[in-house]
């Protein structure tokens, strides 16, 4: 938030010219009919997609050549605010000379940019972005029906933010190779969330399978897990360093040497010692203990016994180890 | 031509209200709590205004009626002051509204649900309005205020305040309305509605924005919002905007002035705009025709969606409103709309048109002229309206 936010202005003082000039005026609106299909000796395709209740719905007409798999011809009909008009018009334009399979590649980031005044300076507000959306989805119903396929096979990958086209896998690996924490982070690395916001969590416009919220708190879960099954097989195998151990192993680790080379000298004088805490304390782990039984008190706890405790678990355990007594 | 419909959302400042608040600017300064004349020069006129305000409600000499900025604040003032009175510090822990009241309410109660308080809001029936047994099912013993709006904004339909205030007091809860719709549209009685706490804004009735009040009823305590200095009887701390406030007094000297012209003349424009409209096929009035303020008409275009709607009105000078979610910035559809349940098709095809004394015939004639093009063009684009919608998930 800040001085340019306080005053919200018109959604529509956002839409760029070209927006405005196809929402006025759709160069592509209208419709394919059987007869102008075998006119041009070509295949009509009518897809459907959205519905009236959802807010956006659009028809997309083909006529496409069986021999070239080429679209001849391209024409519209939607429902829909204004940016879904001037989407869809120049969705119906761009698929207009290309293949069926070169059509299936337009998304709805072509879309958008193609409805730019000059590339740097978006052609819609962010939360507009979703009506391109719908003209990208109606391409790959009408390719579906001219294929006779399902249109899910064209989608190879779960798209979690639609706006930005953004993959479930890519934002998982995002999540594991940067090691992020929260949905502002995701944003800043894959722009998912950052336009209708519906993906961020549930209780946007559009209600979604997936969520960023729950991506990240289950990939972090996941993370978790594996950083748990390294160490605890690591640990299993005797090759677990002290850094990469988890503090109940650290504890272990530590417990097993005091066990078997510094207790026995307490006890034989009627003292011992208990671990309390272990504080990371980069590049040093200090562990902090309290003498107990004849140990306590002793002044050789602060000195000799300090020194004996602590050069063992370095020798044994780790170079970095500070032993405190408290 | 430009044709302004959009009166709910606010209206003209009547020439005449800029007139009574024009000396207060320059001339008229002072500061009113100040005991010298520049100060105390503010005062005949801001009772004058007071004058208006009281009789202009039907409040007793001995109730409150406090200046605020904004319905909003006012509304926050009763919500959060009954929190703080009756729920922070007793045994009370239940607010009822409905889920078609203004944001100010919705959301101070959203927020105070944050703080543990417990807050029900009730549906509104096919025809968008809250029926008054309603309330007095939900009413329990912990229940310390009930919030219910006198207008509301997108359909102009009246809610039974009456009834409701009447079911309020006889089970001893407060009753607090926004009458923010109400006012210079229809007669607001706040005694024989049995009315708490009410709260409107200026601007909606011909006077200037940033101006509004609170109405509390003699004897009921509230908390201010607003703590400092000693000004409203301390229940508003804050100097008075003195230009403001007597703009107010005036607009609502006026707007009773008009309340049989709005009753006559700006609903006789209302149902001409109206009978045009639905002379287009498969249109309709959402929420019915009966019982509404005269000034809005809430209409379902179908096929045609509320933003383009809007635009194509905009492209032709004309201003109108939607609940469509596509007109707003955070994308979500008005609650009101979403209310309706029953048809989700009009939560995109609503438009609002609302009205004001300051419309003429010639307007509203320019104004159906605009609205039939638009409905044909957008008609023609549309493909819900040319093929039956195909059922789909929404969500894309």
């Amino acid at each position: 938030m800040a001085k340019n936010d306080l005053v919200s202005g018109s959604i529509w003082d956002e839409y760029s010219n070209q927006v405005i000039n196809r929402m006025n005026n759709p160069q592509h609106q209208g419709e394919i009919t059987e007869e102008r299909a075998k006119e041009l000796n070509a295949k009509l395709i009518v897809a459907d997609f959205g519905a009236e209740s959802c807010g956006d719905a659009v028809r997309l007409y083909w006529a496409v050549d069986e021999a070239t798999d080429k679209i001849l011809e391209s024409k519209f009909k939607s429902f829909g605010c204004g940016t879904a008009i001037a989407s869809s018009d120049v969705m119906a334009e761009l698929c207009v000379g290309k293949t069926v399979d070169e059509a299936v590649k337009i998304t709805n980031i072509d879309v958008e940019r193609a409805l730019r005044d000059n590339p740097d300076t978006p052609a819609v507000p962010p939360q507009k972005m979703h009506c391109s959306v719908m003209a990208y989805d109606v391409i790959k119903k009408a390719a579906a029906e001219y294929k006779g396929v399902d249109m899910e096979s064209f989608e190879e990958e779960q798209i979690v933010c639609e706006c930005a086209r953004v993959s479930l896998a890519t934002l998982k690996e995002v999540i594991r190779l940067n090691d992020l924490k929260t949905v502002e982070e995701i944003t800043d690395y894959t722009k998912a969330g950052a336009f209708c916001k519906s993906c961020i969590k549930p209780g946007g416009h559009e209600e979604k399978e997936i969520y960023l919220v729950d991506i990240l708190a289950d990939t972090r879960a996941e993370m978790d897990q594996e950083k748990l099954k390294v160490a605890a097989d690591a640990s299993a195998s005797g090759t677990l360093s002290f850094d990469k151990m988890t503090l109940v192993q650290r504890i272990k680790a530590i417990d097993t040497v005091l066990d078997e080379d510094i207790r026995p000298m307490l006890v034989m004088d009627g003292g011992n010692m208990e671990i309390i805490d272990i504080k990371e304390n980069i590049p040093h782990y200090d562990l902090y203990i309290r003498y107990l039984g004849a140990c306590s008190g002793c002044a050789s706890g602060s000195t000799g016994t300090l020194y004996a405790i602590e050069s063992v678990l370095r020798q044994k355990v780790d170079e970095n180890i500070r032993v405190l007594p408290i | 031509m430009e044709v302004y419909l959009d009166n709910n959302a606010t209206t003209i400042v009547d020439p005449i209200v800029y007139e009574e608040m024009r000396p207060f600017f320059c001339e008229k300064y002072g500061n009113p709590n100040s005991l010298h004349r520049f100060g105390a020069g503010t005062h005949p006129k801001m009772m004058e205004a007071l004058d208006y305000l009281y009789s202009g409600i039907n409040a007793s000499d001995d109730d409150d009626i406090i200046i605020v900025s904004n319905a909003t604040e006012s509304i926050n003032t009763v919500i959060k002051g009954v929190w703080i009175d009756q729920i922070l510090n007793g045994n009370k822990n239940h607010i009822i509204t409905s889920e078609v009241e203004h944001p100010a309410v919705t959301a101070t109660c959203k927020f105070l649900e944050s703080q543990g308080v417990s807050v029900t809001y009730l549906p509104v029936n096919e025809n968008g309005v809250l029926e008054a047994h309603t309330v007095k099912d939900f009413i329990r013993d912990d229940t310390a205020l009930v919030s219910i709006m006198w207008a509301n904004n997108e359909t102009g339909k009246l809610f039974p305040i009456k009834e409701i205030g009447e079911i309020c007091k006889e089970a001893g809860v407060l009753f607090h309305s926004d009458a923010t719709q109400a006012i210079g549209k229809v007669p607001v009685d706040v005694q024989e509605a049995n009315i708490d706490f009410m709260s409107f804004s200026a601007h909606k009735f011909h006077g200037p924005k940033g101006v509004g009040a609170l109405y509390i009823k003699k004897g009921i305590k509230i908390t201010p919002l607003l703590h400092g200095g000693e000004q409203m009887g301390g229940k508003r701390a804050g100097t008075v905007d003195v230009a403001s406030m007597v703009g107010m007094g005036f607009a609502m000297k006026l707007a009773v002035e008009n309340l049989e012209f709005e009753a006559t003349e700006v609903k006789r424009l209302r149902d001409k705009l109206e009978a045009a409209i639905l002379e287009i096929p498969e249109t309709v009035v959402i929420g019915g025709k009966e019982n509404r303020t005269p000034n809005t008409t809430l209409i379902s275009i179908r096929g045609v969606e509320g933003e383009s709607m809007l635009w194509d009105l905009n492209q032709n000078g004309v201003g109108a409103s939607t609940g469509s979610a596509c007109a707003s910035e955070d994308l979500e559809a008005n609650p009101v709309m979403n209310a309706f349940g029953s048809d989700s098709e009009l939560a995109h095809t609503g438009v609002r048109f609302s009205l004001s004394r300051f419309n003429t015939e010639e307007q509203i004639d320019y104004a159906i002229d605009v609205i039939k093009k638009a409905v044909t063009r957008l008609r023609n684009i549309s493909s819900s309206y040319a093929y039956a919608p195909s059922s789909h998930k929404c969500g894309l």
